[in-house]
This record gives structure tokens, C-alpha cells and sequence, in this order.
């Protein structure tokens, strides 16, 4: 019990840090930092619209989250999530939108299943190429990214170029489309949402009650003695590749089912990269992601009325880089909560 | 009553560089110092000792303010103290030589002494005066080293010595060696044991900190035991001997020879033909290796440490890659076959390298302790862990092997080393094995601790397990063994039986003659 706090007590006081500090920002540039934050909260969870906008915002960063930080358990840092997500979205919509014949209980598995094989078959070629050449993930995944960035826009300018205007792809047939949970004005919110909760309580099961789950986390903690102890650690860095590609590869299959409907090329816009900043918030942890997941999500959704009162939104950018920086530098934060709890 | 000892104790406070009073700390689960009471005198050397997990170390860090204690109180010189940190305890004339020396590699002798406390003139380093300071320091004392040579480039105990150097730059009359012999060779204990009859020459106060009894014995003028946070034994080292050491240290009496009956060793279970061995530079360290081992017995592998014993054993459990050549077990031939083939077929492996290898520091005991079995039954219910079973014998071997704090939850990196290792052993032991690779069993450990991992390395043999021991320890090699082979540069040197042997001539094999040229030249001396 004492750990859970303790590890809650990084994440959250590095929030309230941040937030101090930007209220500072906000006050030199003249501003109320109390009415800015005001209309940031009410911007993200305000009305209906707003909690439900701020929930498709979160919806793919769980699952990058999931995707990033399910890798730093494995010892395997993911960069790649960016590209895999693309990945999985492009390859989806390469077939999804031929399933019209299919009942929906078959094309939305289907599509889904796609779209993680395929960012989990991206992912794994940096996790092969680690385990048998000791080429360092971090390195082959971001030119994996870049490989993507490519071959998405050619695609979509080429082979599945359709109609014009901005480049995208076909629309993919209804019956893959995932199914819409509320619809508020423009807003819709579709199962997505449930299906990344459900992907990180995936990921806390197999990863706290399965053997597999213990020699993922054997081999990243401490790959000597994993192999020592009969565990292939080179089968085991490809596998926790994959694993997190196969999530990074559900984030854009999902966005690709449940918001856009077609591949846009640079669907993903950062999500990727925000997952890095969303598991170290989270610590790794699938719960503790879900809710940085939300920090950020409500973050970009309240910005936008902010801005109205002439706070620029990217205060909230500030906000996210001062949470990372305290919780990657997390003794910082550490003494801090120490300190208070001799006085108290 | 206890006023009256309160006053007794008060009249005598300028005898003493160093009183520890009644100092309680506890860590979560485990009361680490139960109100200890140490008092160290002026000018002498004060060994203390104990077995790992007594509490020692965590005495030792309060006193140089790494910790601060939950309740009783330090005094120096007679002068009641508060340390908030290592600073103050250096500012009271404490300085600390710690087991994992705390020096910058790239930097010269001269520029770690000085570091922290750098001689300027103007704006700029005085690299100039820090040199002749160190050099009239090392003068002074008798520590010679080499002030511009690179940390990097000298020695494991000239490294000591900078450390020792750096305790006196900074003003230290009273110094904590917390187990320096660990890491030198006997010649080098043997200087540190000058170094430290001149420093209390010039009236230098020292506390030594070993489980070594007969440096013990050697060095110190008075003893303070210390077993599970408590002091258990106040002795004056001329008045004593090492038996009643150990029996404080270990609260029973301790055997320190061991009895080895008679066994006779059944059919070859394990054998190694002419194997060859890369290390990680690619150059050949086992070169030609050949071996066997039968049911029922020892083989011990002696030699100086880095000529080939480790890769060989890497080889052999299966984490090395075999060049060239032949490991059969049970009939097998299990050349470069994965760990977990090995493990299947009833190979277990103590590592010499216990953090690096045995264990993952992150893991709780529970996880520890079913390594290499974790997905098997009970531990594992097809793709699930069976947590209950694995919690349940967890218990149980840490009840068997007697491994504190009794914590199932405590973290593999928080027990102490001799309590790793009985982990560990315990883990290896408890898996069934028909063969087992026993690598440095006891390197770190304390008196007692060895004893019990001799005891069930030698019940094991009893059970006719065939036993391959890799050890430096050449008491370890000798009080075990049915066979000892000799290994020096990859190759064996000859094979000898205990009984038949002595120390010199395994350690002229171990100086790279070979058994027949050493017993050929004798008997052409004979004749």
C-alpha cells in the first residue's frame, strides 16, 4: 500500500509543479493564472461535448502509452511507436475497405487483428535485428519511422489515392467502422475508448500473472540471469517488440475504425511520440497510464479555451514538459515528498 | 541501578575517539541496530565483526552520516555529535574507505585526493601543490603510490591506498576500513596490514570492519561481535581466540574444518572433451580442456582468478558458445545447448557472479527463488504463475536455507549478500539437480554462512550428485574435493587427490608448471 502512494506521489506532485510554475508564465505575461486554468478545466471536462472530446483525445495515447511503456518493462525502448501506429492504420485500411460483405462481428476483429499484426511485425524487425546483430532499438526504430512516413505517403498519393484535395485513402466499409458509444453535435465517441481500457488491463494481467509476463520482465531487468535461468532472451526481446507494436499498431487501427474512417497519411500527429511522455508519467504502469493518457488528452481539449482568453495554448506543452522533466528526474520530486513527510 | 552505570559510562568520555550509544535504526521490516553500544578508544584498532546481515555496515554509515539513527546517540572525542551528512562526519575527523572504492577512473592519484577539497591558486587548480601534498601524505604514512598515475592504470590495492590518502587529506583521525581485504591478494593484505600498524603509530584511531577472523586475530587490539542488530561479544583480542569469535558471531560453536566422509563415487554423469573456449575478446581462454565427473563426487577446478575457469563454466552451463570440442551430460552430447535444455536435464548452476548471473535484483525473493522453473509445475498453471505455490515455497526454502529477513516480498537487491547466496544455493539445490556447476559458492561470505554451504555442498555429493566446484579459495578446493584439477591459461595442469597433495605443489600448477614436471623434478632430486 505504502509503494502505491509512493509511486502516485511522483506522478501527481509533479503535476502540481508544473502547474505552479506555469502559473507563474501565465502571471508574467499578465494574465490570471486561476481564470486560465478555470477555462482549461472547463475546456476539457466543461459539457458533454467537451468530456467526450477529451475521451477521443485519450483513447490513442493509452494505447501508445500502453505500447511504450509495456516496452521500458521489457527493457526495450520503443521509439517507434509513431511509425507502428501508422503502420497498422495504413495496413487496415489497405483491406477494411473491401469488408463490406463482412458482418461487423467479423470485420472489426478482423480489422483490428490487421492492424496489430502489422504494427507488431514493423516493430518486431527492430527487435529482431537487437537480438542478432545488437543494433540498438532506439536507432532502428526511428528509421522505421521515417521508412513509414514514406511508404504512407506514397501509398495514398499512389495505389490508394482516392478523389482529391488532401491526399487519403478510401473509406473503409461500415461494417468495419467501430461502434459509436454517444454522439454530441459533430462529437462521437466510439468504443475505442473501451477497447484501449481493456488493452491496458491486457497488459497489467499478462504481465503480473503470466509466465511469459515474468520472463519479459526477467529479461529487462536483467538479461545475464534470465538467460542463466533458462529464459532466450533474444526470443523474448523480439516477442516484447512485437507485443508493443501489436499496441502502438492498435492505436491507429483504432483511430483509423473509430474517428477518421480513412488513412490520412500523418494520421498520427505526435501520438506516437507522446506515448514516451505518457508511460514515464504513468511509470510503466497500465492504470498509471491510463490516467496520464487523460492528463494529456484534457490538456490539449482545454487548451483551445484558454486560448480565447488570450493564454496560448501552448502553455499546456510547457505544463507536459515540466511534468516529464520532474518525473524523469523523479528524486527531485522524491526528496521534495520526503521532506514533507518528516515534517508532518 | 542504571543510573548509576550512566554515571560510570559519563566520568570516561575523553577516553574515547568514537562512542556509539544505544543507536537503534530500522529499515522497513527489519530492525538493522537493536540499541547498539560500541566504544572505541584512542589510538587503537577496533575490529568489528559479524556475519552479513548483522548490522555492521548500517552501524558504520550512521557513524559517517550517511544515515541517521532512530534514536541513541554519537559521540566523538567525548563531544555529542549530530552528522546530517557525510560532510559533518568528515568535518568531526571521520573518513570512511569504503568496500567499493569511490574513485574516478580517469583521474590521476593526485586529482582524486584532492577532489572536493581542491587546492586553487587564484581561479585555476593547483595541480603543482596537490601533487606535493599527496606525495608528503603517502611520505608521511608509508602509503606508497604513484601520484600521476590514473586510477584505471594502478593496482586494486594501491587504489586502497589512494583512498586511505584521501580520508587523511581531508583531516581524518579516526578511519573506517569497511572490509578492505575483500579485494586484495594475501600480499597486499599483508601491506595494508603495515599501513594500518603505522597510521595507529602516528595516533590514528582505526575500526576495521571484516568477517575475516584471522585478519582479525592479526591487526586489532579489541573486538566488538555484532549478530542480528546486537552486540553480542566485547573482547580483547590478546585474550581471545578465533573459535570464541565465531561462536559470538554465529551464536553456536562453528566448525571451522570440516569432516568429509568417505564416498565412493559411482558412473561418470558429466564429461568434457577437449574443449575450447572463446572470452568476450575473441581470444582462446579454455584451449583444450578435458574433464570428467562422476556420481557421488567433488571435482574441484583451482587457479588464479582469469585463467579461463569462468568461461569454461559459461561454456559448459550453456552461456558461452563452444569453439571446439565435447560437453556430454547423462550420455548426451549437450554442446552449445540453451540454458533451459541444460536445466531440463538436470543441470543447475551456482554462479560465481551472483547480481550479475543468479540474480535479478528488481524481483522479489518469490520470483528469485523460481527462476529457471518458473513455467513449470506447481510454479506455473500452463501460460499463469501459480503465486500461491510460488509464495508457499518460497517460505519453505528460505525456512530450509535460513535466509533473513524471512521477508518473501523483501527485493533480491535488498537482502545481504550472504543471504543472496543462500538464495540462491538454496534455489539451485532445492531445483533436483543430477549435476551441479558450483561457482565461487562463498566469495563475500561470512564464517557461517560458509560452513552451511559446504555442509550441503557435501550433502549433496552424499546423495550422489556429481559436483563440479570452481574456486580461488584454496582451503574452499582442499576441504571439499575428491580431485582437484589445476587451471592456468585455459589448460589443466594436472590432477591431483587432496590427501596426496600439498598447498605448494597445487600452487606451482598454479603458476603454470605442469604435475609432471614438478614430480618429475622431484624425483630426480630423490635420486
Amino acid at each position: 500500500m505504502k509503494k502505491i502512494i509512493e509511486s502516485i506521489a511522483v506522478p501527481v506532485i509533479s503535476v502540481v509543479i508544473a502547474l505552479l510554475i506555469s502559473a507563474l508564465i501565465i502571471l508574467a505575461i499578465g494574465k490570471n493564472p486561476i481564470e486560465a486554468y478555470g477555462k482549461l478545466i472547463h475546456g476539457a471536462f466543461g459539457s458533454q461535448q467537451a468530456i467526450i472530446d477529451t475521451l477521443i483525445k485519450t483513447t490513442p495515447l493509452i494505447l501508445t502509452g500502453l505500447a511504450v511503456g509495456f516496452g521500458f518493462r521489457a527493457g526495450v525502448f520503443n521509439i517507434g511507436a509513431e511509425g507502428q501506429m501508422a503502420m497498422g492504420a495504413l495496413m487496415a485500411a489497405v483491406f477494411a475497405s473491401n469488408f463490406g460483405g463482412l458482418p461487423p462481428a467479423v470485420a472489426i476483429p478482423l480489422t483490428m487483428l490487421i492492424g496489430m499484426l502489422a504494427g507488431a511485425g514493423w516493430a518486431a524487425i527492430a527487435g529482431f535485428l537487437k537480438a542478432k546483430t545488437g543494433a540498438h532499438e532506439v536507432v532502428t526504430t526511428i528509421m522505421l519511422n521515417w521508412t513509414t512516413t514514406y511508404i504512407a505517403s506514397f501509398v495514398i498519393t499512389g495505389p490508394l489515392a482516392t478523389g482529391s484535395g488532401t491526399p487519403k485513402s478510401p473509406e473503409i466499409s461500415t461494417s468495419a467502422q467501430l461502434p459509436i458509444l454517444m454522439r454530441v453535435g459533430a462529437m462521437e465517441l466510439s468504443a475505442g475508448i473501451i477497447i484501449s481500457i481493456v488493452a491496458a488491463i491486457f497488459m497489467y494481467v499478462f504481465l503480473s500473472k503470466t509466465t511469459t509476463g515474468y520472463e519479459i520482465k526477467a529479461v529487462g531487468f536483467n538479461p545475464y540471469a534470465a538467460e542463466y535461468g533458462g529464459i532466450s532472451v533474444a526470443k523474448n526481446i523480439v516477442l516484447a517488440m512485437a507485443i508493443s507494436g501489436a499496441l502502438a499498431g492498435l492505436a491507429g487501427v483504432t483511430e483509423l475504425m473509430g474517428v477518421h474512417h480513412r488513412f490520412l497519411g500523418e494520421l498520427s500527429g505526435g501520438k506516437g511520440f507522446d506515448g514516451i511522455s505518457i508511460a514515464l508519467i504513468g511509470q510503466n504502469n497500465p492504470i498509471g497510464i491510463i490516467f496520464a493518457a487523460l492528463l494529456i488528452g484534457a490538456l490539449r481539449t482545454g487548451s483551445n479555451e484558454m486560448q480565447f482568453m488570450g493564454v496560448s495554448k501552448y502553455i499546456v506543452i510547457i505544463v507536459q514538459a515540466i511534468v516529464i522533466f520532474l518525473v524523469a528526474a523523479d528524486r527531485i520530486v522524491k526528496a521534495i515528498y520526503a521532506r514533507k513527510k518528516v515534517k508532518a | 541501578m542504571d543510573d548509576l552505570k550512566k554515571d560510570f559510562k559519563q566520568e570516561r568520555h575523553e577516553d574515547y575517539a568514537v562512542e556509539l550509544i544505544e543507536i537503534t535504526k530500522k529499515f522497513p521490516g527489519v530492525l538493522a541496530n537493536d540499541r547498539v553500544t560500541v566504544k572505541i578508544k584512542k589510538g587503537e584498532v577496533h575490529a568489528i565483526v559479524g556475519e552479513n546481515g548483522a548490522g555492521k555496515s548500517t552501524l558504520m554509515n550512521q557513524l559517517y552520516g550517511l544515515y541517521r539513527p532512530d534514536s541513541g546517540e554519537i559521540r566523538i572525542f567525548g563531544q555529542k555529535k549530530v552528522f546530517n551528512g557525510p560532510r559533518d562526519a568528515i568535518k568531526a575527523g571521520i573518513g570512511m574507505v569504503h568496500q567499493h572504492f569511490m574513485l574516478v577512473d580517469t583521474l590521476t592519484v593526485a586529482e582524486n585526493v584532492v577532489l572536493g577539497n581542491e587546492p586553487v591558486k587564484g581561479l585555476n587548480f593547483d595541480l603543482k601543490k596537490a601533487r606535493q601534498e599527496v606525495r608528503e601524505l603517502s611520505e608521511k604514512y608509508g602509503l606508497y603510490v604513484d601520484v600521476d598515475a590514473k586510477i584505471e592504470d594502478i593496482p586494486v590495492g594501491m587504489q586502497q591506498r589512494v583512498e586511505i590518502i584521501k580520508t587523511l587529506y581531508r583531516g581524518a583521525s579516526i578511519i573506517i576500513l569497511d572490509e578492505p581485504t575483500a579485494v586484495l591478494t594475501p600480499q597486499e593484505v599483508e601491506e595494508l596490514f603495515v599501513i594500518m600498524r603505522n597510521l595507529q603509530k602516528s595516533g590514528k584511531t582505526l575500526l576495521f570492519i571484516s568477517h575475516k577472523l584471522n585478519e582479525v586475530m592479526e591487526i586489532s587490539d579489541r573486538i566488538t561481535v555484532m549478530r542480528g542488530g546486537k552486540v553480542t561479544g566485547e573482547l580483547i583480542t590478546k585474550d581471545t581466540n578465533e573459535r570464541e569469535i565465531a561462536r559470538a558471531m554465529v551464536g553456536r560453536d562453528v566448525v571451522l574444518k570440516l569432516d568429509k566422509a568417505p564416498h565412493k563415487p559411482k558412473e561418470v554423469v558429466f564429461e568434457v572433451k577437449d574443449l575450447w573456449v572463446k572470452d568476450n575478446r575473441h581470444l582462446d581462454a579454455v584451449r583444450g580442456v578435458s574433464l570428467q565427473v562422476r556420481k557421488g563426487e567433488v571435482v574441484g577446478i583451482a587457479g588464479v582468478a582469469g585463467n579461463g575457469q569462468s568461461e569454461l563454466v559459461e561454456a559448459i552451463t550453456g552461456l558461452r558458445k563452444v569453439e571446439k570440442g565435447e560437453i556430454i551430460f547423462e550420455g548426451k552430447n549437450v554442446t552449445n545447448k540453451h540454458p533451459r535444455i541444460l536445466r531440463e536435464m538436470g543441470m543447475t548452476h551456482i554462479a560465481e557472479d551472483r547480481l550479475k548471473h543468479a540474480l535479478i535484483k528488481p524481483f522479489p525473493a518469490y520470483y528469485n527463488v523460481v527462476l529457471g522453473r518458473h513455467y513449470k509445475r506447481p510454479f506455473a498453471n500452463g501460460a499463469f504463475l501459480n503465486h500461491k505455490e510460488i509464495k508457499r515455497y518460497t517460505t519453505e526454502l528460505m525456512e530450509e536455507f535460513d535466509v533473513r529477513p524471512r521477508i518473501i516480498e523483501h527485493l533480491g537487491g535488498n537482502f545481504s549478500g550472504g543471504n543472496q547466496q543462500k538464495l540462491v544455493v538454496g534455489r539451485e539445490i532445492k531445483a533436483g539437480p543430477k549435476f551441479m556447476v558450483v561457482a565461487q559458492p562463498t566469495r563475500g561470505l561470512d564464517v557461517g554462512a560458509i560452513e552451511f554451504i559446504h555442509r550441503q555442498i557435501l550433502k549433496m555429493r552424499e546423495q550422489d550428485l556429481g559436483i563440479l566446484l570452481i574456486s580461488m579459495e584454496l582451503e574452499e578446493i582442499f576441504s571439499l574435493s575428491d580431485r582437484i584439477l589445476v587451471m592456468y591459461e585455459g589448460q589443466i595442469m594436472g590432477e591431483v587427490k587432496p590427501e596426496e597433495t600439498t598447498i605448494e605443489e597445487v600452487g606451482l600448477m598454479m603458476a603454470g608448471k605442469r604435475l609432471e614436471e614438478i614430480r618429475g623434478g622431484r624425483n630426480e632430486e630423490n635420486n
